[in-house]
This record gives C-alpha cells, sequence and structure tokens, in this order.
C-alpha cells in the first residue's frame, strides 16, 4: 500500500500576536510547527504502515524551511519526503495549492492521500476536497477513526452533533481532524537519521506537470485581503438621568467591575 | 567555535520538552509527595528510546549521543529531578559501564535490553564505609568453581529495587587494596540478592535510593566485568561519565527553576506593580540567568568533549562542581524571588530547591571534583 501525507509548516497559532494598529499577524519570532491536523493524518497512515507494511511518502509545498516538518515526518517514521518548492507557488490560494498537490501526487502515485481537514493559519478546510476533485478521487473529510478492511476502508466522518460510518474503496482522500489520534513522539534516533541520513526530493515548477494558469499568485482566483480579530461588544445599556446621578450611577459600575 | 545547536539536536531538544511537558510534568509534585518511583513514566521513556540515546543501534539504542542525552536529562530535569536522575544513573552508570568495559557477550546479554528500553539499570559501588573514599570496600566476591559468591552490602544505590540488571563492586583480594576490587553485573531476582527498605530523603522523592543486600548470592562467573582487580578503575572510569549527567540534571533543575520564576515576577503584584519591575528582582533574575547559561557551557562542553573522544574527566568535574552550585544558588533565590508562595508545595520551587542538594553530593561529592581539577593543574 502507497500512501502520500500532505503536510503544512504553520506558525504556531497559540503564540501568535495580533498588530493593533495594522490588525495584521505578527509572525517574527513564532516558532513553526506542523499543522495539528495534517500530524494527526501523518500518525494515521503510519498506524497502517505498523499493521499492514504501508509505504508512507509525506510532501509539502512551501519555502525551503519548510523541509524542517518534512524532517519531523520522517523522524516519526515515514519513508520519503518530497519538498516542493519554487517562487513560482508563491502567493498561492487553495484552488492553487491543491493544484500543485494534487499534480505532486500524481507523479508519485498512491493507495491512500491523507490531508488535514485544515490548517490553523487559513482555516479554510478547502485543499483536501479540491485535490480529491482534481485526482477525481472519492474523498471522505473529518475523519476520526480509520479501519481498513483489507479491500476497502471504514472511515467514521465526525460532526458536532452526530457522525456517519463511511466504506471508501482505494485510491482516495481523506482529510484527518486532530482528534483522530494521538500522534507519536519521534525518537532520538528517528531525529538524527531524519537530519544526517534521509534525503528529502526537492521538486521545483520544472517537475510538476501543471498549469501556469493554477499555481502561485496569479494562478489564484482568490486573495486573503485582510485579518483582523473580531471585535466584541456587548449591546450596552443607556442612562436616563440627571448628571450627578448618571455620574454616581456609572461609578458604581466601574467599582462593581473592580475596574476602579 | 559555533555555541549553537545544530538543526537535529534542536529537534531533539524540542522533542525532550514537549515529553517532559505532556507526559513527566504531571505527575512531578505527585511522585515527591508520595516517594512514589514513576514506572508508568519510565515504561515510555523506553518505549520512545529515551533510555539508551547514547548506545548504537547495534545495541538497541538510538546511535544518537552523550550531546543528546546530557538534552535529554536537562530537559527533564527542568521539570522533575527524579526523572532526570533515573536516566542518568541507567544510562551512564550501568549501561555506559557496559558498553565500554563489558565483553561482547555480556553487551548482547545486558547492554542490548537496557538500551532498547526492556531492562532498567543501576551502579552499587557505595557501602556504609565506602562513600567519598569507595576503597573501603567491605563487600567480597569469592569465585566457587563455575560461580562467584556475594556476600556484603551497598547502601544509597539509585533505582534500587526497580532496576533489572546492577553493576556491582566487590571485593576479590582484600590484601590488594583498590587493586582488589571488581565488578559484576547481578540481576535481580538472583537468590541471596535483596533490597533493603527505602530512603526518605530530602529530595529525589520520587527515586528509588535503597540498599542492596547480598548474602551468598550466587552469579556466573562469565558476569564479571573485565578482569579479577580492574573493579576500582571501572567504578572511577564510569562515574567521569556519570558526572555529566549529574550535571546535566543540576543544569536541567536551574533552569526549570529560572524559568518558573520568570513567569512568576511577571504576574505578582506588589506596590501596585509588576515585581519584575524591581531593580532588584531585574538584577537578581540577571544573575541567575548568566549562572544557568555559564553552566550550560560547561556541561555541553565535557559532553562534546567525551563525543569527540577527547580526554574529558577534568571538563566533566569542572561540569558538575559548577552546575551542582548553581543548582542550589539559583533554586535558592527562586524561593526568595517567590516569597511566602516559595515556601508552599504547589509552587515547585521549593522541591526544585530540595532536589538540587544531591547534586553537589552524588557520584563524587564537590569536594571530590575540586581535588580531581587541582590535582590535574598541579601535576
Amino acid at each position: 500500500m502507497r500512501i502520500i501525507v500532505c503536510v503544512k509548516q504553520v506558525p504556531d497559532t497559540t503564540e501568535v500576536r495580533l498588530d493593533p494598529v495594522k490588525g495584521t499577524l505578527i509572525r517574527e519570532g513564532v516558532p513553526s510547527i506542523m499543522n495539528p491536523d495534517d500530524k494527526a493524518g501523518l500518525e494515521a497512515a503510519l498506524r497502517l504502515k505498523d499493521s499492514s507494511g504501508a509505504e508512507v511518502t509525506v510532501i509539502t509545498m512551501g519555502p525551503p524551511q519548510a523541509a524542517d516538518v518534512l524532517r519531523e515526518a520522517l523522524a516519526m517514521g515515514a519513508d520519503d519526503a518530497v519538498l516542493i518548492t519554487d517562487r513560482a507557488f508563491g502567493g498561492a490560494d487553495t484552488w492553487a495549492t491543491s493544484c500543485t498537490l494534487a499534480a505532486a501526487c500524481g507523479r508519485l502515485g498512491y493507495d491512500i492521500i491523507f490531508t488535514g481537514r485544515q490548517a490553523i493559519d487559513g482555516d479554510t478546510a478547502q485543499v483536501g476536497p479540491e485535490m480529491a476533485e482534481h485526482l477525481n478521487i472519492p474523498n471522505v473529510s473529518y475523519a476520526a477513526a480509520i479501519e481498513n478492511c483489507g479491500d476497502h476502508l471504514l472511515v467514521k466522518r465526525e460532526f458536532e452533533d452526530r457522525y456517519h460510518e463511511v466504506k471508501v474503496n482505494t485510491p482516495c482522500l481523506i482529510t484527518a481532524l486532530a482528534e483522530l489520534n494521538t500522534p507519536r513522539y519521534m525518537t532520538p534516533g528517528g531525529i538524527f537519521d531524519a537530519y544526517r541520513e534521509k534525503e528529502i526530493t526537492t521538486w521545483t515548477r520544472a517537475d510538476l506537470p501543471v498549469e501556469d494558469e493554477n499555481i502561485g499568485l496569479k494562478g489564484s482566483p482568490t486573495k486573503v485581503v485582510k485579518s483582523f480579530p473580531k471585535t466584541v461588544k456587548a449591546a450596552g445599556m443607556k442612562i436616563e438621568r440627571g448628571v450627578d446621578e448618571s455620574v454616581q450611577f456609572i461609578m458604581d459600575k466601574l467599582k462593581e467591575k473592580y475596574i476602579l | 567555535m559555533d555555541f549553537t545547536l545544530q538543526k537535529e539536536y534542536k529537534a531533539a531538544q524540542q522533542l525532550f520538552k514537549d515529553f517532559a511537558e505532556k507526559e513527566v510534568k504531571p505527575l512531578a509534585q505527585e511522585i515527591d509527595e508520595q516517594h512514589r518511583f514513576p514506572r508508568e513514566t519510565v515504561e515510555k521513556m523506553q518505549k520512545f528510546g529515551f533510555m539508551g540515546i547514547p548506545f548504537p543501534k547495534a545495541y538497541g539504542g538510538q546511535g544518537c549521543d552523550t550531546l543528546t542525552y546530557v538534552l535529554c536529562v536537562e530537559e527533564l530535569s527542568k521539570v522533575c529531578a527524579t526523572t532526570g536522575v533515573i536516566v542518568s544513573a541507567h544510562t551512564s552508570l550501568c549501561a555506559d559501564l557496559i558498553y565500554k568495559h563489558g565483553t561482547e557477550e555480556q553487551k548482547q546479554k545486558y547492554l542490548a535490553p537496557l538500551a532498547s528500553g526492556k531492562k532498567l539499570g543501576a551502579f552499587g559501588l557505595t557501602e556504609p564505609g565506602a562513600g567519598t573514599d569507595a576503597s573501603g570496600q567491605q563487600t567480597k566476591a569469592v569465585q566457587d568453581g563455575e560461580e562467584y559468591v556475594l556476600n556484603g552490602s551497598k547502601i544509597f544505590i539509585t533505582n534500587a529495587g526497580e532496576a533489572d540488571v546492577y553493576a556491582v563492586f566487590a571485593m576479590t583480594d582484600a590484601s590488594a587494596g583498590t587493586k582488589g576490587i571488581s565488578c559484576f553485573i547481578v540481576e535481580k531476582d538472583t537468590p541471596g540478592f535483596t533490597f533493603g527498605t527505602p530512603e526518605k530523603k530530602m529530595g529525589i522523592c520520587g527515586s528509588a535510593t535503597n540498599e542492596l543486600i547480598f548474602s551468598d548470592c550466587r552469579i556466573p562467573k562469565e558476569n564479571l566485568v573485565g578482569r579479577e582487580g580492574k573493579g576500582f578503575g571501572i567504578a572511577m572510569s564510569t562515574l567521569d561519565g556519570g558526572r555529566i549527567g549529574i550535571a546535566a540534571q543540576a543544569l536541567g533543575i536551574a533552569a526549570g527553576a529560572l524559568e518558573r520564576t520568570v513567569s512568576y515576577v511577571k504576574e505578582r503584584k506588589q506596590f501596585g506593580r509588576a515585581i519584575a519591575g524591581f531593580q532588584n528582582t531585574q538584577f537578581t533574575l540577571a544573575d541567575m540567568a548568566t549562572e544557568v547559561e555559564a553552566a550550560r557551557c560547561l556541561v555541553y562542553k565535557a559532553a562534546t568533549a567525551k563525543d569527540a573522544k577527547q580526554k574529558f574527566s577534568i571538563d566533566a568535574a569542572m561540569a558538575k562542581l559548577k552546575a551542582s552550585r548553581v543548582a542550589e544558588y539559583v533554586t535558592d533565590r527562586a524561593v526568595q524571588l517567590h516569597g511566602g508562595y516559595g515556601y508552599i508545595r504547589e509552587y515547585e520551587v521549593e522541591r526544585m530547591m530540595r532536589d538540587a542538594k544531591i547534586t553537589e553530593i552524588y557520584e563524587g561529592t564537590s569536594e571530590v571534583m575540586k581535588m580531581v581539577i587541582s590535582g590535574n593543574l598541579l601535576k
């Protein structure tokens, strides 16, 4: 069985702050991590490898430093890693990203593709299902449990108030929830092997059978204009009293809320 | 000279940090209060290869090095000094002894399960009358045909009762002084090998510290490590490496106490502001941080020297001497900056202060470190 896992290097959004003036994310000094949903997908693939002897390849599209998440995946037990990196892919939205990753998967060959449900920096949850459409394979999203039944997979899709059990044949694409499993720790030896012994294959624009109009910024029909925090406003209270009474009322309220 | 950690070491450090935060820290206070050996944590560490970090894969180890092992002990000790010493005693004092001095058969039989996480190790040298003066061994080993018969006892042995494999020292020739000491491997459950009552200690309370008692304990003669009379040299060279592990533990204790204190002083308000705003706090933290970094440099230097197969005894002695002193100083200041809360169990720094003291004592007291360092200077 051949499994491809798509992973993304993302800023650890628990540490990200918002610039109060520009309303944009301050990314400097923020540590980068493997997207949690993707890590669950990787763990699911590794469990299939443990039980059925699958070969697991991890791929990522990103700048050169994204190789770190591939090293982490190799240290966890993935067999191979491919870094898809080129200026031509920069600025991609989910359409362009999914076209690029689908082309890479097509070139590698697969029985199962795992992606995370969504990335914690983009939050679109679109790339996985879009990839399945490009590749014309079934997509089972929001996977909370996976069972390998030999000639098919049984996947439990989890929603807020219910779940589905879906039987799917391979090849297929599954998007994983972080709740799917508890990813294994790397081992110290796995880390050393990942950094010192294993090679990461690098693919650039020239290596992928994909059209120019479907990659990078130019191939992106959508664009993020602005990110800003949600401003929470309560309904407010209208006070219609005399001046002195109103002042006293406000002072009492501020003391009640420990502001004074 | 590059003082930054390369990527694989940073990745390993992050692994140990994550593991320590998620698996070790939640139990730290409980095992200290209950004087409970954290068997469940040891099993997890065995599963993820933390108990065989510097040993070759051919012997079931992780194929990493001393620096990686030091990073592990440091990160574990930041949250729990007990867990740090369990790894250190097992790795440096038992497994490394067999790796450096054992025969191929002994390595296959004992090192492989130790390094691969199937068994836990311990080191039995100290006796009631033989602490710093390790030459005063009273435990005896007499050859009888295909076996040695051990009689005597050891005290203050880390991992005692919990470990499966023990490197033990005994006198095979009482007339030869230190040249009459030999080293043996003894397995738990060998008839005639029992344990005393666990010691209740000032700190590292979850670490099993116990007597080993040998009463006509028969072991195969193949369990002699090296040759008769070579035991003292084996013990001393093993303790050299062990010092790096304890230095890493002390460094971790100090670094953990510093981190907690930095967080605390930002939150604690007195006189209308966070105490982090007062110069006394700031200057004290600056001193603490500088001492921690100085200790770190010495510990990593000793580990790197060992990995480069250079002589490292002096580096190891300096690292342990400095790091243990820093652990005491930093934890003392940490409690002081916490004020009354620093004296309260759940704020953790009081436990760190109690844990720190032993690092000046075991695996060679600070006074012994000074003997080693000055002996080298004045030769």
